[in-house]
């Protein structure tokens, strides 16, 4: 049986789900716990406050707009709401659109296997409990990388993560959708 | 499609998912992801590492209006753009949403040896260029003062350290020095990367790297 913290993480992919359907409840749920993290996020990389509030305004607009294509068996409502205020930052910065892979996602007919989505909620959890494990000086590294002034030859080739479960289980998932796309 | 041997380092992954890459390894990187579903597997774990760091930082008020400004923001979005369809072309997805099409719409030009490059617009930090390099032919041996990537989208070459295809990456730095040679079966394309200018051991193409932007 999942556990509460567990229970906690798939909430949230149940409220994305609701926002499928134009649940505006579940959408100002989602806010008030995201919202203010995302804009911590843009401040600590470099954002005014200022343009921290409107990025973030338009991050959580497209929470809304995209949630049809969010994929709880690949990332965490947490993954893939930084992915989207990762991404409106670069987009700001350049003012251009960020290179992103070609689109991989589930159509209207099928959806990942619940269960699939279960284990990388799980597996999500595990590795931020890691990560809040991580001895203080590998945890101030892998946030430096993070918010901003560590560039890609300055970050280890071995960056000593714990990623191996989460990546297999990302593997498995991708399998499924390209067997499904095909 | 054969199988990918040459991947992305953890370095380079952790950096696109953390935002800090120039545009044109962004772009390389993102254009390896679309051929190689291992390196994606890593990417999305790395972005969960960044979903978790996210979820642990102090957090900080909006202001009042904030979320009745978000709700506004929504209702006068155009409709969601679809998602890009998936190509069947050479170029992965993201190098065609540059060049807006496939191989006929890339513009070569010609940098000796048979060999043909096309710069690739992207912010000053970083060059990509597409190559062209015909099959049996050589690109001048050169070295690296920065971080040079080649991803291979079409046919195979080969170099001091070992044979590159499609969909193969090859990340090398100041410490190699190599001449990719095409493989003779086909012709070869790739995206090539480079945070630097390279350095060539012959004068000739020496010469030309400001012309050339090398």
């Amino acid at each position: 049986m999942p556990d509460l913290q567990h229970q906690t993480a798939l909430d949230w992919t149940d409220h994305i789900h609701r926002i499928r359907a134009q649940d505006q409840a579940a959408f100002k749920e989602v806010f008030a716990h995201f919202a203010p993290r995302v804009k911590a996020f843009l401040v600590k990389s470099g954002a005014d406050l200022q343009m921290a509030e409107e990025c973030t305004q338009e991050v959580m607009a497209t929470v809304w707009t995209k949630a049809g294509m969010f994929d709880p068996s690949r990332a965490s409502v947490s993954t893939w709401i930084f992915t989207i205020a990762r991404n409106r930052k670069i987009d700001m910065l350049r003012k251009r659109r960020r290179p992103e892979p070609e689109d991989l996602f589930w159509g209207p007919e099928e959806e990942p296997l619940a269960e699939d989505a279960v284990v990388l909620q799980q597996e999500t959890k595990r590795l931020a409990e890691a990560i809040r494990a991580l001895p203080e000086k590998q945890r101030h590294l892998v946030e430096k990388a993070y918010f901003g002034d560590l560039s890609h030859t300055e970050i280890a080739e071995e960056t000593g993560l714990p990623l191996g479960t989460i990546k297999s289980r990302i593997r498995l998932a991708l399998d499924r959708l390209r067997h499904q796309l095909k | 499609m054969t199988k990918i041997k040459h991947h992305l380092n953890d370095a380079l992954l952790m950096a696109y998912s953390a935002g800090t890459l120039p545009e044109a390894f962004d772009l390389t990187v993102a254009a390896h992801l679309s051929m190689c579903d291992e390196c994606r597997a890593a990417a999305e774990s790395f972005d969960a590492t960044g979903g978790a760091l996210m979820d642990d930082l102090d957090t900080l008020d909006l202001s009042d209006d904030s979320f009745a400004a978000t709700l506004r923001l929504i209702e006068s979005a155009p409709t969601v753009s679809a998602p890009r369809k998936r190509t069947k072309g050479v170029l992965p997805a993201p190098v065609q949403d540059f060049i807006g099409g496939d191989l006929e719409a890339v513009r070569w030009r010609s940098i000796g040896m048979g060999v043909k490059q096309a710069i690739i617009p992207t912010a000053p930090n970083a060059t990509a260029r597409l190559l062209y390099i015909p099959a049996g032919c050589a690109v001048p041996d050169h070295g690296h003062r920065g971080t040079e990537l080649t991803l291979v989208l079409q046919g195979a070459f080969q170099d001091e350290t070992d044979r590159f295809g499609p969909g193969d990456i090859e990340v090398a730095n100041e410490d190699l020095y190599h001449t990719p040679v095409a493989d003779i079966g086909e012709d070869c394309i790739c995206l090539a990367a480079t945070d630097a200018p390279l350095r060539f051991r012959s004068l000739l193409p020496r010469l030309a790297q400001p012309f050339l932007r090398i």
